[in-house]
Order: structure tokens, then C-alpha cells, then sequence
């Protein structure tokens, strides 16, 4: 909108001058902030920083001794389990749901309530509920024991192989209502005709949804993909709530360990270089993606 | 009036009738309610409704309990014997720490955080979004992605350069601090926000603005946010609940006694100290999530837009 201004100005620094002035917040954000904040980062990664940051460079050993530690390995495999489930899970049941509020149903507006409410709550309100919830002695586990199923056993928090599905349900519940909104907002946007014709050739509604429905909305799951896979990349309230990362360390996850190491062991080095490798991992999610969505746009 | 109108309708109603009556029977033959189609929907949509709802209701109903009714077992059967006492004693007597003045102390705590931090974060992003969409200068595109880019980054990796920045200034650890960072995270998606929606306004208001004379704040103040008044509302919903759900920055750059409510929550339920009072717990719980839960139920649609607009990106 350059066009508004009167051309011909001698400098083109003052132009707009109040309107720069303006975006100066901006402009530092995202320079100091967001660009110069992550390249320190990286670039202290490679220092040995203990108590304060040192420029006291060591090469890789930060992250060979972040490969060696079995709590970060732990804290790795618990993202990839918790965040492959709960991709998969929240895809499949926030499009289920949206699917059924999508039969023009009565009372959408008190389902969609109800199924987004959890939404609204902190991770640590979902962690504590769920805590409680998942206790053994007075919990699910109690209730289904107290029906006659006495050796029925699911203590997830309790048990270091399963707790990681613990923190899976809750966040499943806290979750899934975003992905069934944005599903549904998917759905209502694919063209009505679509399902006349497909009616008018007999193909059933199954077969509708899973040939036709699913991947006219592929833009819809892609953007939904990204946004769960980066909450997942950054839970850290959650754990902290439910498990505080017990029992032992069963529970741990990246964020946790790098917070862990910056502001409680005293060992920043060992912090940055964990956050960046969690920033490698959201690289590796967005960078295709912004690629595919913005990069094809401006050559197509 | 009104008998007119309704004899109107019927009239009118009564006309249709008769056509349709004249013309036979046409259009699709009414469902029946009781259709297995509906059954297995309905029924589906209210246990996954049920199933929503557990914890919600798990939550009242222990937060109403004395100790020995909760230690009975089981802990979806509602109270025998409504009792507020977890509520009194989570809101003004639960211990964190040496401190033993209960939640109300993040509660407020919570509230001196959330004022200034959604009042400056909104300020600053629907200003930058404003020059974005009417003011565009050369640059100004290469920082609005890098900002779009850094809503992806893990808090994680920029914490520690913040707390840096913060020291330096002198302000670590202060109310001015937090707010900082509340504003600077919030930045991405509320700029998003308003950029989006000052672009969808018609250019020619702008045009004529400028014709007239209004410089870039005339046209912000007496233009632009007049005819805005919904997008700040859903930019509002949006930082209040994000803003009081935060944990991780409060942890971070607050210090033990301007906690907020959720970090003092959390230190409440998971002390290692004493008894565990699980009815205490769950009332403290409530209590922080009411806020949030409050505007959700308030706001309603508006609410969906927030979340859709802070969720579909670019």
C-alpha cells in the first residue's frame, strides 16, 4: 500500500515515519527476541556453560552427553509414544466427532460446549483432575474394583511402564475438542453438492468420508497436524502436574529436562543444547510444511 | 399490532397449506425421531458428552466431601454430606510452603499479571497489525514472518536470552517483567489477528481517511478501532484464558511470593508435606480453572473464533 504515500519524498527512511515508529516493538521481538534469542541459544549449545553463560567452547560435548544420559533418551521416547498416540488418537477422534456433529443434529451448540470446555483449562487444572481421576486407591482403578472385577489393575501413574498413556489420556481430553472445532470448520466447508452427487451414485457415507470428504480436506488435517505437533514438541505443564516426571524419571519429556537442567541443576549448557535439539524436532514438522503451503504458493 | 401479525402469519401459513394440499403430498417424507440412525448418534455423542463431563463432575463432587467421605472410596458417587469447608480452607488457609494463606494470594496475584499483561499485549499487537495492513513498509513482511516462525519455537529455547535481556534491565523477577514476556508471546498471534482483520476492512475507508488528513494514530483511534470492537473481544478471550493458564513463565520469571495461581496450585496439590486432602485439592483446582471456565461459558461462540483464528495460521 506504498502507493498511498506521496511519491517523490527525498528519503525513503521517514516515510511513514509514525507508522515504523509503531512497529518497533515488533521489529525487536522478532529480531532480538525470536531470531537473536534462538541463535544464542544454539550458539551457547557449544559452550560449557554451568551457573552462567561462559564462552568457553567445547565442540559436541554437550550433546554427546545428552545422548548418553538415559534421562533424556527416556524423555525422547516418551515424546515419540506420547506424540505419535496422541496424533494419531486426536485425529481420529476429533474428526469422529466432528463427523457426527456434521449430521445437522439438535443441540450442536450444547455438544460443542461440552466437548470443548477442557480446552479452556490450564494443563496443570487437566493434570491435577487427572491425577485424581487415575488414582489407584480411590480412582477408576477403585471403582471398577468395588463392582467385582478385583484384579482389574490400571494405575498408569503409579506404574513406570505405563504412565506415559496416563498423561495421554488427560491430554487426549484436553485436547481433542480443539481438533473436533477445527475439523467441523473443515466440514462445513466442503461444497454441499459434493454429497448429493455422491448420494445420487450410491456410494455409501462411509466410503464418502473416507474417499472423498477426507481428502478434499487435506489442507484442513495439515494445518491441524502442525498445530497439535507443535503443543506436543512443548509439553511440559502437564507432566509436571500429573507425575512431576515420576514414578523415578518414567515420565520425563524434553521440556522438562531442559528446564530442569537451566534453572535447577545449574548446568546451562546441558539446557541449551537440549532445547535445541527440540527445536531441531519442530524444524523438522514446520519446515516441510511452511515450505509445501508458502513456498509452493508464490512459484505457483 | 402483535394480533395482526400473528393473523398475518396464520394467513399466510394457511395459504401454503392449502397450495400444498392442492398439489398433493411433495418434498422428502419426515424422519422418523426414533431412527437406529439417531439412536446410534445420539447415543454416541452423549457418552463421548459423559465421558467430557466425568472429570468436570469428579471435581464438584469430591470438592464437596469431608475427608472421611472421601476416603470411603468411591469418587463419583455424590456427596452424602454437602460440605464448602475444602472451598474456605483451599481459598484462604492451604499451605505452599511457610505460606499458609491459601489460593487467594495467586488468585490475585493472578489478576495484578492478567490486567496489565492483556491491556499492553493487545495494545502493542493490534498496532503492529494495523501498520502490517495499511502502513506497509519496506522489511515490514520479512518481520512479520520471522514472528509467525516464532510462534513455532519451543518457549524453551528463547527463555533463557529473555531472562538475560530481563536482568540486564534490571526488571527479572518483577510484575513489569512478566508482562514483557506475556506481550512478547503473545505478539505472533495476535498481530496475525489483527493484521487479518484490518485487511478484510474496506481500503477505500483508509483512503478517504488519508484524503482527509488523518495521520497513521488519527485513523487508528478513530477509525480503526471503533469499527473493531469484535476482534479485540475474541484477542481478549483469547490472552485472558492464555494468559491465566500459564505456568511455565510464571515459574520462570516470577519469584516465590508473586506466583500465580496455577504455580501455586501446583505446589499445593503436589507437596510432599502432610496429610494429602483430596477434597482441598479439588475445590483450589476448581477454583483456578473457574476463571478461564467462566469466559468460555460467557463467550461462547466467541470464543471458537478466538481459538479458530489462533489456530489457523497464515
Amino acid at each position: 500500500m506504498a502507493a498511498h504515500a506521496p511519491t517523490g519524498r527525498p528519503n525513503q527512511l521517514f516515510r511513514n515515519l509514525n507508522a515504523k515508529i509503531a512497529s518497533i516493538p515488533m521489529m525487536l521481538v522478532a529480531l532480538v527476541i525470536f531470531l537473536g534469542g534462538t541463535i544464542w541459544t544454539v550458539f551457547y549449545s557449544f559452550t560449557n556453560s554451568r551457573l552462567l553463560p561462559r564462552l568457553n567452547f567445547v565442540g559436541f560435548d554437550q550433546y554427546e552427553r545428552l545422548w548418553a544420559s538415559s534421562r533424556w533418551i527416556i524423555s525422547i521416547q516418551n515424546l515419540a509414544i506420547y506424540g505419535i498416540l496422541s496424533l494419531i488418537f486426536s485425529l481420529v477422534i476429533g474428526f469422529m466427532l466432528a463427523a457426527l456433529m456434521d449430521q445437522k443434529i439438535r443441540f450442536e451448540n450444547t455438544f460443542r460446549t461440552i466437548f470443548l470446555y477442557p480446552f479452556a483449562l490450564s494443563f496443570i487444572v487437566t493434570g491435577l483432575v487427572w491425577q485424581w481421576m487415575l488414582n489407584p486407591e480411590f480412582g477408576v482403578q477403585s471403582v471398577i474394583r468395588s463392582l467385582g472385577w478385583t484384579s482389574f489393575a490400571f494405575d498408569p501413574l503409579y506404574n513406570p511402564d505405563i504412565v506415559i498413556y496416563g498423561i495421554l489420556i488427560a491430554a487426549l481430553w484436553q485436547g481433542t475438542g480443539l481438533v473436533m472445532c477445527l475439523m467441523l470448520a473443515g466440514l462445513r466447508g466442503i461444497d454441499e453438492d459434493i454429497w448429493k452427487a455422491a448420494r445420487v451414485d450410491g456410494i455409501p457415507m462411509w466410503k464418502t468420508y473416507l474417499l472423498i470428504i477426507i481428502p478434499m480436506m487435506r489442507p484442513v488435517f495439515i494445518t491441524t497436524l502442525v498445530i497439535i505437533a507443535s503443543g506436543i514438541v512443548k509439553v511440559y505443564d502437564l507432566v509436571v502436574a500429573q507425575t512431576s516426571g515420576g514414578p523415578g524419571n518414567a515420565s520425563e519429556v524434553p521440556a522438562k529436562y531442559v528446564y530442569d537442567y537451566m534453572f535447577q541443576a545449574q548446568n546451562l549448557g546441558q539446557g541449551f543444547a537440549a532445547s535445541t535439539m527440540m527445536l531441531l524436532t519442530v524444524a523438522i514438522i514446520v519446515v516441510p510444511w511452511a515450505y509445501l503451503e508458502f513456498g509452493g504458493r508464490k512459484r505457483g | 399490532m402483535a394480533d395482526i401479525s400473528t393473523l398475518n402469519t396464520t394467513v399466510a401459513g394457511f395459504d401454503a397449506v392449502s397450495s400444498r394440499l392442492a398439489s398433493g403430498p411433495s418434498g422428502r417424507k419426515p424422519r422418523r425421531m426414533l431412527s437406529t440412525r439417531n439412536i446410534v448418534l445420539y447415543g454416541t455423542l452423549t457418552v463421548a458428552a459423559l465421558y467430557y463431563l466425568l472429570p468436570l463432575y469428579v471435581m464438584v463432587v469430591t470438592s464437596l466431601k469431608g475427608m472421611p467421605e472421601v476416603r470411603l472410596g468411591n469418587i463419583f458417587s455424590p456427596p452424602l454430606e454437602i460440605t464448602f469447608e475444602p472451598w474456605v480452607k483451599a481459598w484462604a488457609q492451604a499451605c505452599t510452603g511457610l505460606n499458609c494463606d491459601g489460593l487467594s494470594r495467586g488468585f490475585w496475584n493472578s489478576v495484578r499479571i492478567l490486567v496489565p499483561s492483556v491491556v499492553v499485549s493487545i495494545a502493542v499487537a493490534s498496532v503492529s497489525g494495523y501498520a502490517l495492513a495499511n502502513w506497509r513498509f519496506k522489511g515490514a513482511e520479512l518481520f512479520f514472518s520471522i514472528l509467525i516462525i516464532g510462534a513455532f519455537i519451543p518457549y524453551q529455547v528463547m527463555i533463557y536470552p529473555i531472562v538475560i535481556v530481563l536482568r540486564e534491565l534490571g526488571i527479572y523477577g518483577t510484575l513489569t517483567g512478566l508482562v514483557i514476556v506475556h506481550t512478547i508471546f503473545g505478539m505472533p498471534i495476535l498481530t496475525l489477528l489483527f493484521r487479518n482483520y484490518f485487511a478484510s476492512l474496506p481500503v477505500e475507508l483508509f483512503k478517504a481517511a488519508r484524503i482527509d488528513g488523518a495521520g497513521f494514530w488519527q485513523i487508528y483511534f478513530r477509525i480503526m478501532l471503533p469499527m473493531s470492537l469484535p476482534i479485540f473481544v475474541v484477542a481478549m478471550i483469547l490472552q485472558v484464558t492464555g494468559i491465566w493458564n500459564d505456568f511455565l513463565f510464571g515459574v520462570v520469571f516470577t519469584r516465590p511470593d508473586t506466583y500465580p495461581m496455577t504455580v501455586q496450585l501446583n505446589n499445593i496439590v503436589n507437596s510432599v508435606q502432610g496429610v494429602k486432602e483430596y477434597n482441598v485439592n479439588m475445590a483450589a483446582t476448581l477454583l483456578t480453572g473457574a476463571v478461564p471456565l467462566i469466559v468460555y461459558f460467557l463467550s461462547g461462540r466467541l470464543f471458537v473464533r478466538g481459538i479458530a483464528a489462533g489456530a489457523v495460521k497464515g
